[in-house]
């Protein structure tokens, strides 16, 4: 089989499943299920350490930037101005690293991304040297912008974060997947691995996915099964599906029998 | 005199320096980001940087998110 990187800003990923950290039941589950899964892109969110609580450990004393490549984001931001601090933040946590994951909502209830503030953001970050991951709804007006500013990975939503709900546009992704030059990453909205299957068949670079992973029954297995459906699905599209068409016998019409 | 850390008033001596604070709060130094005022304070200026009367603090880590 030819080797299939994603490159992602000059940095070569062999896996094209990225997932999340969150929602786990601990620390010791999420390495497991991170490292059954294959992935190598690690997202995590910034926040205050929590002084009633001194044994508290970081993330990344389980899930080592050493053996991963981290991408922290700025979830929990509504307003450019805090997404633009929350980078900056987690930038100065893994000392220097640039890959942001960029996610400005706009409001709690839906946790849809809040196109105008996030392509503002994006300008911003994209000035200050951030290698901009963003996660976006699947306006394709706003890909491009998002894709013109410089973002390094464009990253359409299938579905609202932890619904679980699978690609409900299909066709809006599908015209980002076929228009847009950078990464296109399906982010959020998974909920199995035929979802994610199928965002590899449309043409996806990649998947994110946490919840779909960390709150299935059994977090390890359901791991393996999204590195196998993402690598299943790669391999379809690479490979080309028939096109959908009439019935046509698979077997020969001659030779066949006489009653 | 009194400084803000993650949104808490705290009790500090004069002259403390961010390390010093660090230690006072039991934090430890990997992995964290420290912003005074809004204004992200880089490793390398911890030494020399002193808190002062009202300075908002805000000590962040990496937790687990998606």
């Amino acid at each position: 089989m030819k080797k299939d990187d994603l490159c992602i800003s000059n940095k070569t990923f062999s896996s094209r499943l990225l997932v999340g950290t969150g929602k786990y039941k601990d620390e010791i589950e999420a390495l497991k299920s991170i490292e059954i899964s294959g992935a190598e892109i690690v997202t995590v969110a910034v926040r205050r350490i929590d002084f009633s609580n001194k044994n508290s450990q970081s993330i990344l004393d389980f899930i080592s930037p050493d053996k991963f490549t981290i991408l922290p984001n700025t979830a929990g931001s509504y307003n450019v101005k805090d997404a633009v601090r929350m980078a900056k933040l987690g930038r100065e946590i893994l000392g220097g690293e640039e890959l942001v994951k960029l996610e400005v909502l706009n409001d709690p209830e839906t946790l849809l991304p809040n196109m105008d503030m996030t392509i503002k953001a994006a300008e911003i970050l994209v000035k200050e040297n951030f290698d901009v991951m963003v996660y976006c709804t699947s306006d394709y007006e706003s890909c491009k912008k998002l894709e013109d500013l410089g973002c390094v990975s464009i990253m359409p939503l299938a579905a609202p974060i932890g619904s679980g709900l699978g690609i409900i546009e299909p066709d809006k992704i599908q015209r980002i997947i076929d228009s847009v030059s950078v990464p296109v990453i399906i982010d959020a909205g998974i909920g199995t691995a035929s979802d994610a299957s199928i965002a590899m068949e449309m043409g996806a670079d990649a998947v994110l996915l946490n919840t779909a992973i960390a709150k299935s029954k059994n977090p390890l297995d359901m791991a393996m099964s999204m590195k196998l459906a993402v690598q299943s699905g790669r391999l379809s599209f690479k490979s080309g599906r028939i096109p959908k068409s009439n019935a046509s016998p698979s077997s020969p019409l001659s030779g066949i029998i006489e009653s | 005199m009194k400084i803000f850390v993650n949104g808490t008033p705290t009790e500090i001596p004069l002259d403390l320096n961010i390390y010093m604070l660090l230690d006072q709060l039991d934090v430890q130094k990997k992995h964290i980001a420290i912003e005074i005022n809004e204004n992200i304070i880089f490793k390398t200026d911890w030494e020399s940087t002193k808190l002062e009367e009202g300075d908002k603090i805000e000590i962040v880590k990496a937790i687990g998110g998606g």
